[in-house]
């Protein structure tokens, strides 16, 4: 086994990287592969909570960095899911911590042993957000329909390129099909016309989101919901399948074609 | 030739301006990193200038010397170099390029740059990066919010041109600034300030000029 190592990063914070780091790893791990998720900021951990394992945190990430544990005891199993582990982030440090060159050691370290690691960046465009994509392989940048966060976004694609990174797939979160289609909130073909990469997934607005995040059981794990269906679908994308786009996913294109009112 | 005459350290008010000697990037990079292990505790914290000379850099090889400083807790935030290519990738990664004093020989340099002197660019200036060029600029891309052209000469975008537009920076009032689609966040030619008026229907490709002392957009139809 070689991993892959996957970074979701933003520039803007409160996007939704954290859930979507979350999402996508269980939806890996359901289909059987071996993913190891780390919390990359330092700090402000909070990936454990999302994936509801806080409470048995007993190493972190700096711990794994300065040698007081092996990586092994850093890895919190899920016991949902007995494929999918995560290694926290320090609470008590900041991201000095960490280097970028002891990412890079990290993720060698792990390569062989795992299918995906899955790597939270904290917001922003300063030591955490280089420590967080130095490994990575393949960069997601997770953006809202809504102008700054297109910006940032529009930020960090440009960071990316300048470091000569591998083209960056976008995910467009909490994208809410009725204020769309009133006019109110940026379509995905006015976020894609800014940004011109690749688009890898389309998550709605949906309440679920908050509810499975104070659960601490990401929707992927089970369920209809719609935002649930659209991690699914990514990480599909991310294993080489080509799934279509779900239909309130290309409003904007289903629009122009049918000219139709909206139907659920 | 030694490592001192490699690697020349000045005291400024706000940081330390390191001066690499002429040789090659490996050279005066181990050169460097050399003399910060020697003396981990007095550029530990260190805010660090750097003048590269005349090497013409990438932005892996500043990028990497950026993150190997800052895993021995040294901040480099300034870039002197005499290379366009250089300035460029400092630039592009968000590092200053002058420090308080503009060196002399980088403002003689900008004059020599004749009228028929463009920068191609192939490919979107995104978002915090910032273009300077003494010339003219012509971009094959579009230009997104966010992002900074400032040319010597004029502006010539084959794409949409939405960020801040400063073409004659100089003070050249013949400078022209033309995009297919022109929408950006200011637009300036010499010292007139122009707001983007509210966007038509469907976007035209526009010129503006100065005329009569007030910046002018003619929009480039074929009647």
């Amino acid at each position: 086994m070689t991993a892959k190592v996957i970074t979701v990063t933003s520039g803007k914070g409160g996007v939704g990287k954290t859930t979507t780091v979350a999402n996508i790893a269980v939806a890996l791990a359901t289909d059987g592969k071996r993913v190891v998720c780390i919390d990359g900021d330092i700090g402000l951990r909070n990936l454990d909570v999302v994936m509801g394992l806080e409470n048995r945190i007993v190493y972190d990430i700096v711990d794994v960095i300065e040698g007081r544990c092996r990586t092994r005891q850093a890895m919190i199993r899920d016991k949902r899911l007995p494929e999918l582990f995560l290694i926290p982030a320090a609470q008590t440090r900041d991201k000095n911590a960490v280097s970028p060159s002891d990412m890079v050691r990290l993720c060698d370290e792990l390569r062989p042993e795992v299918d995906w690691i899955l790597i939270d960046s904290p917001a922003g465009i300063e030591r955490g957000f280089r420590n967080s994509i130095a490994a990575a392989d393949k960069i997601l940048i997770v953006t809202n329909p809504e102008m700054s966060a297109v910006r940032d976004a529009d930020r960090v694609i440009g960071l990316l390129e300048a470091e000569e990174k591998a083209a960056p797939s976008l995910i467009i979160n909490r994208l809410n099909q009725n204020m769309v289609k009133r006019g109110d909130m940026l379509s995905v073909d006015d976020v894609y016309d800014l940004l011109r990469i690749e688009v890898i997934g389309i998550v709605p607005e949906d309440e679920n989101v908050v509810v499975a995040s104070n659960r601490g059981a990401p929707l992927a794990m089970e369920g209809k919901t719609q935002a649930g269906q659209a991690f699914r679908h990514i990480a599909r994308r991310l294993n080489g399948e080509i799934v279509p786009f779900m239909d309130f996913e290309s409003l904007s294109l289903w629009d122009r074609i049918s000219k139709l009112a909206w139907r659920k | 030739m030694s490592d001192s005459s490699l690697v020349q350290i000045k005291g400024m008010r706000d940081g330390l301006l390191v001066s690499l000697g002429d040789a090659s990037w490996p050279v005066v990079r181990r050169a460097l990193l050399e003399l910060i292990e020697q003396q981990p505790a007095f550029f530990q914290g260190a805010r660090l200038a750097l003048d590269v000379g005349n090497l013409a850099l990438k932005s892996m090889e500043l990028g990497g010397l950026r993150d190997e400083l800052s895993d021995r807790g040294i901040n480099l935030w300034a870039i002197l170099s005499n290379s366009p290519l250089t300035e460029n990738t400092a630039q592009i990664l968000g590092l200053a390029t002058r420090i308080s004093k503009p060196r002399p020989q980088a403002a003689q340099a900008a004059r020599v740059i004749d009228d028929e002197t463009a920068l191609w660019l192939h490919k979107t200036i995104r978002s915090g990066t910032r273009i300077e060029f003494a010339g003219h600029i012509v971009v094959l891309g579009d230009v997104n919010p966010g992002a900074e052209i400032i040319a010597g000469g004029s502006i010539i975008i084959w794409g949409r041109g939405r960020g801040v537009l400063h073409a004659g920076a100089q003070g050249n009032r013949d400078a022209v600034v033309c995009a297919l689609d022109l929408s950006p966040t200011q637009l300036r030619i010499a010292g007139e300030i122009a707001v983007t008026p509210q966007r038509r229907s469907k976007p035209l490709p526009e010129t503006v000029r100065i005329i009569d002392g007030q910046l002018q957009a003619e929009t480039w139809t074929q009647a």
